[in-house]
């Protein structure tokens, strides 16, 4: 796994220092002499090899520390810190949705098996899976946010309000402080990209989901259940199901990581300053140190995924537990 | 005195299809009794007992006939009514051990669960029944075992454990498909012995599906031949082994391992008479078109 | 059952068929796109901006979908928009299939340290998210189609590597395989001629799935402005100009979009139809 994350590291390092164009050139007024762009790129290392680069960056990072940004001058860590918890709080939430939404498709399908319901869930779920979250945004933007505008299709809190926060987790910190009010604005904001995010995952579940549990359904123990006296919602909800979320867990697990790339056009779509915003903005600036900063990070967080996903695996799979 | 359960005209077919999975069947068991089921594979011993249970697969359903269980029409209830009347009058042992426990869930609930949920006893009593049930079914170290999850247990500790949650709510009427042919030789005739002793202990009604005649010989006082989900032969298990009346009942019986005589009994089923039954069989089946 | 698998194989068939007549349409329509789009897809005419579609009242009738902010035919724009995501779909998604699905082969069939590296690689290529990825990408090879197809190439071949290499290493543990090593055929000839035909439905499938991802990234890069030049009728480029106006002239954004939608909703239906007919299952 920490390959991985090397591997990523040096991919990432290595293909951005091919980009044509002087990021500091950019970065400096239009007056700016040849001397002080000559100045300011010592200044960042650039002027060195690029493997000297690399091994004063990897030092770097082995202590914490990840570089300056050049757009925005300030150390890359805090800057990739503060906008993580916003890029968190939006995936969760829309993990949230797609677990909620696809759950209740896959057992609404399981308990009507067999009839139009069933189709019809079918049907939806082959459609959102066909269309990627970019294009989810887009018609959620044209259909809630023009036609019938009930959401906010920009920012991450209404720009009016006065802000008591001290942490970036702003959605958890409303609720801890009691704010209900900032906390349903940030809700408000953040419904039609989470929804956005959603609705592909939505699918996958509820056609993973809907599939295990009616194999199971079929298995000798739901049957005898049965006999006992249980009802058919009874024998699906604690008989079936239990053992059917097994596999959809797992695949949650690889899909949440697909979701969390999706922020990254998501955010932009919505102006929804969280970590992926950033970055576009830091490749359009040609920003190396940032754009080193903020892969490493998504990288980071996708090992961590996976990681939480095998625990979990082993936490719910009773042979595993007692292995 | 009428029988605990009769079963009148029992006729079950595949939806879209007007062939009959079970073709008109009758029969009827007195409490205490045991009733054999036989027949080859396919012939819809199964079936017949996943029609009284109510478990019938979604392809398939009643189409005419009644189910009369501790004088209750079956059909003539509410889905609800009678899903409850059946988990509390009768029971299933299933065929096999390894699949009929819910893999995630400890033993305990899995006996005591038709008690809470359905009878509405309270957890504490349920467990001091559990207790007493794995000790009826010989379980040395039952505190253990409800502990445990079933793939820590043997096919036989399985297949004991279904046994005893079957017997929990004091059932009427056991069923019991084929309970020994998933579990080694050695282990079958434990646990034979042991669903006959619940049986007579609590005088359950039971229908035994089997297709070993022998097993009927030593469990059941009467069997029913089934053949293409048609009952052939009705007949006590003393007249029956004295002499099948119908000819398939006369092959299946000269086809049976015989434990002293090993070398004469792999005796094929003569097709002559697979044949005529065949024929008969469709023959009532036009019968029945006439008639319905 | 057998009624059962009958009408889930007539679902099927209108699946294909539906998607299929869909893609057709476009197909045609970007072949011969210059002969049929009613104007030139970039000529502005600044006095006809924003003019509404032929059923809202305002509209020109020479605009059938109406035209966007400097005047230009939202009709011809789409029109020739179906050319350049056609080219793209077409050139990315059957170059990334062939670069995947050898790799993928390549890994399953050989394993050893062949399948390491390449696995390894695909779990690098994993953990970066694809949309940055791509970004980064076109930074780096500066903006034009041929960019384009080599950043989904690049990005996406591991879609095609993971299912292929899975796939061809089933195939190898089955008996056909063993049988053809027995009777000394060399591995190349059984890689071909034994595995390939075999994992090929697959491939098919995933390669229309590609198409319509080929033709997503193209509207995502054309919206982050970095596809192939601004004015260019891109459908990503339309929908990015039509964000803008959203509130004046939704219909510069809600065209292109719904094309857009069918488009791919039709590319991986088609697939999907196209792996179950080939299911032999199914058949
Ligand atoms: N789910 C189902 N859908 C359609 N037909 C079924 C289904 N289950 C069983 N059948 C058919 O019903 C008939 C009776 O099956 P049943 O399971 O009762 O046989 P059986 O006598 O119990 O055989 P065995 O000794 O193998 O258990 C068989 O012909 C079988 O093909
Ligand atoms: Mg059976």
């Amino acid at each position: 796994m920490s390959v991985t994350l090397i591997g990523a590291a040096v991919v990432v390092f290595f293909v951005i220092r091919v980009v044509p164009g002087n990021p500091i050139a950019m970065m400096l007024p239009p007056g700016a002499t040849e001397e002080d762009i000559a100045r300011l790129t010592a200044h960042y290392g650039l002027d060195k090899t690029i493997f000297e680069q690399f091994w004063i960056w990897l030092a770097g990072v082995f202590h914490g520390d990840f570089g300056t940004s050049i757009s925005l001058r300030q150390p890359v860590m805090p800057l990739v810190l503060g906008r993580l918890p916003a890029t968190l709080e939006l995936a969760i939430f829309a993990l949230v949705i797609a677990v909620v939404i696809g759950g209740a498709m896959a057992l609404t399908g399981v308990r009507h098996r067999e009839t139009r319901t069933e189709t019809a869930i079918d049907v939806a779920n082959g459609v959102g899976l066909s269309i990627p979250d970019f294009l989810w945004a887009l018609i959620l933007i044209v259909l809630f946010g023009v036609l019938m505008p009930v959401f906010h299709i920009s920012g991450r809190i209404s720009p009016s309000l006065d802000l008591p926060f001290v942490t970036q987790f702003y959605v958890f910190e409303s609720i801890a402080r009691l704010r209900f009010d900032l906390w349903w604005d940030l809700l408000k904001h953040m419904f039609m990209p989470a929804l956005a995010l959603a609705i592909p995952l939505a699918a996958i579940i509820s056609q993973l989901l809907k599939q295990s549990l009616k194999e199971t359904m079929h298995l000798d123990y739901v049957t005898l259940s049965r006999t006992k006296g249980y009802s058919e919602n009874h024998v699906i909800l604690s008989e079936a199901l239990p053992n059917a979320v097994l596999p959809t867990l797992t695949l949650i697990g690889v899909q949440f990581t697909f979701l969390i790339g999706g922020t990254v056009i998501i955010e932009r779509l919505f102006s929804y300053e969280g970590l992926g915003n950033m970055a576009i903005d830091a490749v359009i600036n040609r920003d190396l140190p940032l754009i080193q900063g903020i892969v490493i990070v998504f990288a980071l967080l996708f090992t961590i995924i996976n990681l939480v996903v095998d625990m979990t695996y082993a936490l719910l799979n009773p042979r595993l537990r007692h292995a | 005195m009428s029988a605990f359960l009769t079963v009148n005209n029992l006729s079950a077919a595949l939806h879209g299809f007007d062939q009959r999975v079970l073709r008109s069947v009758s029969f009827s068991i007195d409490t205490g009794e045991v009733l054999g089921l036989v027949g080859e594979s396919g012939a819809g011993k199964s079936m017949i007992g996943k029609a009284i249970l109510g478990i019938l697969p979604s392809a398939i359903s009643i189409i005419e006939g009644e189910i009369l269980l501790d004088g209750q029409d079956l059909q003539k209830m509410k889905p609800a009514d009678r899903r409850r009347f059946i988990g509390a009058t009768a029971a299933l042992i299933p065929q096999d051990p390894l699949t009929a426990l819910n893999p995630s869930r400890r033993i305990e609930p899995q006996i005591t669960n038709r008690l809470v949920d359905i009878l509405g006893w309270s957890k504490a009593n349920a467990r001091v029944r559990a207790l007493e049930l794995l000790n009826e079914v010989h379980i040395d170290n039952p505190e253990r075992v409800m502990g445990s999850y079933p793939h820590e247990l043997s096919g036989g500790m399985r297949q004991r454990v279904l046994i005893a949650s079957a017997f929990a709510a004091n059932p009427k009427l056991v069923i019991a498909d084929e309970p020994t042919t998933a579990l080694d030789v050695t282990v079958q005739k434990q646990i034979l012995r042991l669903i006959r002793e619940l049986q007579e202990r609590h005088s359950t009604a039971m229908v035994f599906v089997t297709h070993d005649l022998g097993v009927v010989s030593k469990v059941c006082q009467r069997l029913s031949v089934l053949y293409g989900g048609k009952i052939v032969e009705n007949s006590s298990v003393p007249d029956f082994f004295a002499g099948p009346k119908h000819a398939y009942s006369r092959a299946l019986l000269a086809a049976t391992p015989k434990y002293t005589d090993p070398d004469a009994s792999l005796l094929p089923v003569d097709e002559a008479v697979i044949e005529a039954v065949a024929a008969e069989v469709l023959a009532s089946d036009k019968e029945w078109r006439h008639g319905g | 059952m057998l009624d059962g698998r009958g009408s889930i194989k007539r679902r099927l068939g209108a699946r294909l068929w539906l998607s299929g007549t869909w893609l057709g349409i476009m197909a045609l329509l970007a072949l011969f796109a210059p002969l049929i789009s009613p104007h030139d897809p970039l000529a502005q005419d600044l006095f006809a901006g924003r003019l509404p579609p032929f059923w809202a009242s305002g509209s020109d009738p020479a605009y059938l979908l109406g035209t966007d902010s400097l005047g230009r035919d939202v009709l011809s724009r789409l029109i020739h928009g179906a050319r350049i995501a056609f080219s793209v779909a077409l050139i990315a998604g059957l170059a990334t299939a062939i670069v995947g699905s050898m790799l993928g082969l390549l890994a399953g069939y050989l394993r050893g340290w062949v399948d390491v590296v390449i696995s390894r690689l695909v779990d690098i290529w994993m953990a970066f998210p694809p949309v940055l990825f791509a970004i980064l990408l076109i930074a780096v090879l500066g903006t034009g189609l041929t960019s384009i197809i080599i950043a989904i190439i690049v990005i996406d071949w591991t879609r095609f590597c993971r299912v292929v290499r899975a796939e061809a290493m089933n195939q190898s543990a089955m008996d056909y395989v063993s049988s053809a090593i027995v009777a000394g055929r060399p591995r190349r000839d059984i890689l071909w001629r034994e595995i390939l035909p075999n994992v090929l439905p697959t491939i098919v499938a995933l390669s229309t799935l590609e198409m319509g991802i080929a033709v997503i990234v193209e509207a995502i890069l054309s919206f982050v402005n970095l596809s192939i030049s601004t004015d260019a009728p891109t459908w990503g480029g339309m929908i990015a100009e039509g964000r803008t106006s959203i509130y004046q002239a939704w219909w510069v954004l809600a065209f292109p979009l719904g094309v857009l939608f069918l488009t791919v909703l039709s590319f991986s239906q088609f697939g999907e139809g196209l792996k179950d007919r080939f299911d032999p299952v199914l058949r």
